[in-house]
C-alpha cells in the first residue's frame, strides 16, 4: 500500500511496515534519509529512527502534558473526574512502588509512573490500524513509518540501558563501590567463608564474576527485550491480518474489480469507512437499535471487501481486544522489574 | 532489527522525561492526595465526634421529654383536683342559694298573706259595722255598743 503504482506483494507489505525511517551518514558521506532497508543498514550505527524518537517524545509530552494539567490544579477538594482517573494511577504506582521498593528514594516513584505512563501510550499505537498512519505519511511524502516505538528494539533497550545506568548508580550509592565490586566477586561462592586455600581465590573470584555479571547484565537485556518481544509480536500478527484484508479485496471481493477494475479507487474506502462510522454514530446517538445496527455492519462491511474482509475485521477486533491485556501488563512489568532491579540494587545480600 | 544510536537519544528522552515527572508531576499530585486523605480523616474522625454528641443530646431530651411528662401528669392531676373543688364550691353555692331564695319566698308569702289578712280582717271590720249599723240604725249606738264592736272586731 505504499509506493509505486503497483500493489505490493505480501513480503514486500511486511517489510515495508517493519522498517523505520532511519536518518544517517549515506556510505558516500552524505547525511540523509534512507531508502530501504539496504541502505539504512549501510548507515551504520550512527543512524536515528526518526519515527521512533518522534512518536516517544510526542507520546512522552502526551503523558507529561496530561498530568501537569491534573497536577497544576491539583488540590485537596473534590477532584474532577478525570483528576480523579490521573490520581487513581499515581496511587497505584506509588502503592506498587511501596510494596517492592525497600528503601527511600525521591528518584524511584516518579520514574516508575513515567514507565509506566509512557511505555502504555507507546504501546497503545499498536491499536491504531497499522495502515493508518503509515498512509498519511506516504500521502505526505515520507515513505516509512513505524508509528509504536516499543516495537523498534532501540527505544526498548534504550529505556533499559537508562535503568541500567540508574542500577549501578544505586549499586553504588548504596554499597560503595568495594560493596558493588565486592557482590560481584564473593557471590554466590564466598572463599572465605567456605574456607578455601588462598591459592585458589582469584580463580572462585573470577568463576563468581562472570556469573555475577551475566546475571547483571541479563538485567537490562532481558528487561528491553522482553517488551520489544511482545509488541514485536503482537504488531506482525496485525500486519498478519491486515494482509488478510488485502487478500480478501483481490480474491472474494472479485465483484469490487469488476466494477472498477483492478485497482478499487481510495474514495470508495473512504466512503465505506464514513458508512461505517456513520452507522456507529448513529447507533450511539440513539437514532438506531443494536440489532439494526448489527446487520447494518455486517453488510456493509461485506459490501466492501467479502467474507474476507469481514472475517479480518472480526480477527482485528479479537486480537485488538487480547492486545489490550498484553500491552497494559508489558507496561506495568517493565515498571515492576524496574522498582525490582532498583530495590535489589539497594540491598545487601 | 538493526541497533543504532536511536538508543542513546532514546535512554536521554526517558532521563529528561523522569526528571519532568519528579520535578513538575510527581510532588503536587502527592500533595494534593495527602492533603485530601488528611481532611477525610478529619472529616471521618468529626463524623465520629458528632454522632457521639448526638447520641448524647439525645439521652439528654429523652430525659427532658421524660421529665416534662411527670410535670404534665402532675399538673393535670392538680387542675383534676382543683376541678372537683370548684366543682363542689358550686354545688354548695348553688345549695346555699336555692335555700335563701326558696327562705326568701316563703317569706314574702308570709307577709303577703299576713298583710292580706289584715286588709281582710279591716275591711270585714268595716263592712260588719257598715252592715250593723245600716241593721241597727236606729237602735245600736255606736257609742253604747262600742264594747261590743270591739270585741266583735277582735274575734274576727
Amino acid at each position: 500500500m505504499s509506493s509505486g503504482s503497483e500493489a505490493p506483494t505480501s513480503g514486500e507489505y511486511i517489510q515495508h511496515h517493519l522498517q523505520n525511517l532511519t536518518f544517517g551518514q549515506h556510505p558516500d558521506g552524505t547525511w540523509g534519509i534512507a531508502h530501504g532497508a539496504q541502505e539504512a543498514a549501510a548507515m551504520g550505527f550512527w543512524s536515528f529512527h526518526v519515527d521512533t524518537l518522534a512518536w516517544s517524545l510526542f507520546l512522552g509530552l502526551a503523558f507529561f502534558m496530561m498530568f501537569r494539567s491534573v497536577a497544576k490544579k491539583a488540590n485537596s477538594g473534590v477532584p474532577s473526574r478525570f483528576q480523579a482517573a490521573i490520581e487513581f494511577i499515581v496511587e497505584f504506582v506509588d502503592t506498587s512502588v511501596k510494596e517492592s521498593f525497600h528503601g527511600t528514594s525521591r528518584l524511584i516513584a516518579p520514574l516508575a509512573l513515567t514507565l509506566f505512563v509512557w511505555i502504555f501510550f507507546m504501546n497503545l499505537m499498536d491499536l491504531l490500524p497499522v495502515d493508518w498512519l503509515p498512509w498519511v505519511a506516504t500521502s505526505a511524502g515520507i515513505s516509512y513509518q513505524k508509528i509504536v516505538p516499543t516495537t523498534d528494539v532501540n527505544a526498548t533497550l534504550g529505556m533499559a540501558i537508562a535503568v541500567f545506568v540508574l542500577i549501578i548508580i544505586y549499586s553504588i550509592r548504596y554499597k560503595g563501590v568495594s560493596g558493588f565490586l565486592g557482590e560481584l566477586v564473593f557471590n554466590p561462592l564466598n572463599p572465605k567463608e567456605l574456607g578455601m586455600p588462598k591459592v585458589v581465590w582469584p580463580l572462585v573470584m573470577a568463576f563468581n564474576f562472570i556469573l555475577e555479571i551475566v546475571s547483571l547484565l541479563a538485567k537490562p537485556v532481558s528487561l528491553g527485550l522482553r517488551l520489544f518481544g511482545n509488541m514485536y509480536a503482537g504488531e506482525l500478527i496485525f500486519i498478519l491480518i491486515a494482509l488478510i484484508f488485502a487478500a480478501g479485496s483481490g480474491f472474494v471481493g472479485a465483484g469490487l474489480s469488476s466494477i472498477f477494475g483492478e485497482h478499487i479507487p481510495a474514495w470508495f474506502w473512504i466512503a465505506a469507512t464514513v458508512a461505517v462510522f456513520a452507522t456507529l454514530w448513529l447507533n450511539l446517538k440513539g437514532k438506531l437499535d443494536n440489532k439494526k445496527t448489527l446487520w447494518l455492519l455486517l453488510a456493509e462491511l461485506l459490501l466492501v471487501g467479502g467474507l474476507a474482509f469481514l472475517g479480518g475485521q472480526l480477527m482485528h477486533f479479537g486480537w485488538a481486544v487480547f492486545h489490550i491485556i498484553i500491552i497494559t501488563l508489558q507496561a506495568f512489568i517493565f515498571m515492576m522489574l524496574t522498582i525490582v532491579y532498583l530495590s535489589m540494587a539497594t540491598e545487601h545480600h | 532489527m538493526n541497533m543504532n544510536a536511536t538508543l542513546i537519544l532514546q535512554s536521554i528522552a526517558m532521563m529528561v522525561f523522569v526528571w519532568f515527572c519528579m520535578k513538575f508531576l510527581w510532588p503536587p499530585l502527592l500533595k494534593a492526595m495527602d492533603e485530601r486523605r488528611a481532611k477525610i480523616a478529619d472529616g471521618l474522625a468529626a463524623s465520629d465526634r458528632a454522632e457521639k454528641a448526638l447520641a448524647e443530646a439525645n439521652q439528654e431530651v429523652e430525659q427532658q421529654i421524660k421529665e416534662a411528662r411527670d410535670k404534665a401528669g402532675e399538673i393535670v392531676e392538680q387542675a383534676n383536683q382543683r376541678h372537683g373543688q370548684i366543682l363542689d364550691q358550686a354545688k354548695d353555692d348553688a345549695v346555699d342559694e336555692r335555700q335563701r331564695q326558696v327562705a326568701a319566698g316563703e317569706a314574702e308569702i308570709t307577709q303577703s298573706a299576713n298583710q292580706a289578712r289584715e286588709e281582710l280582717r279591716a275591711t270585714v271590720a268595716s263592712l260588719a259595722v257598715l252592715g250593723a249599723r245600716q241593721i241597727l240604725e236606729r237602735e245600736v249606738d255606736e257609742k253604747t255598743h262600742r264594747e261590743l264592736l270591739d270585741k266583735l272586731i277582735a274575734e274576727i
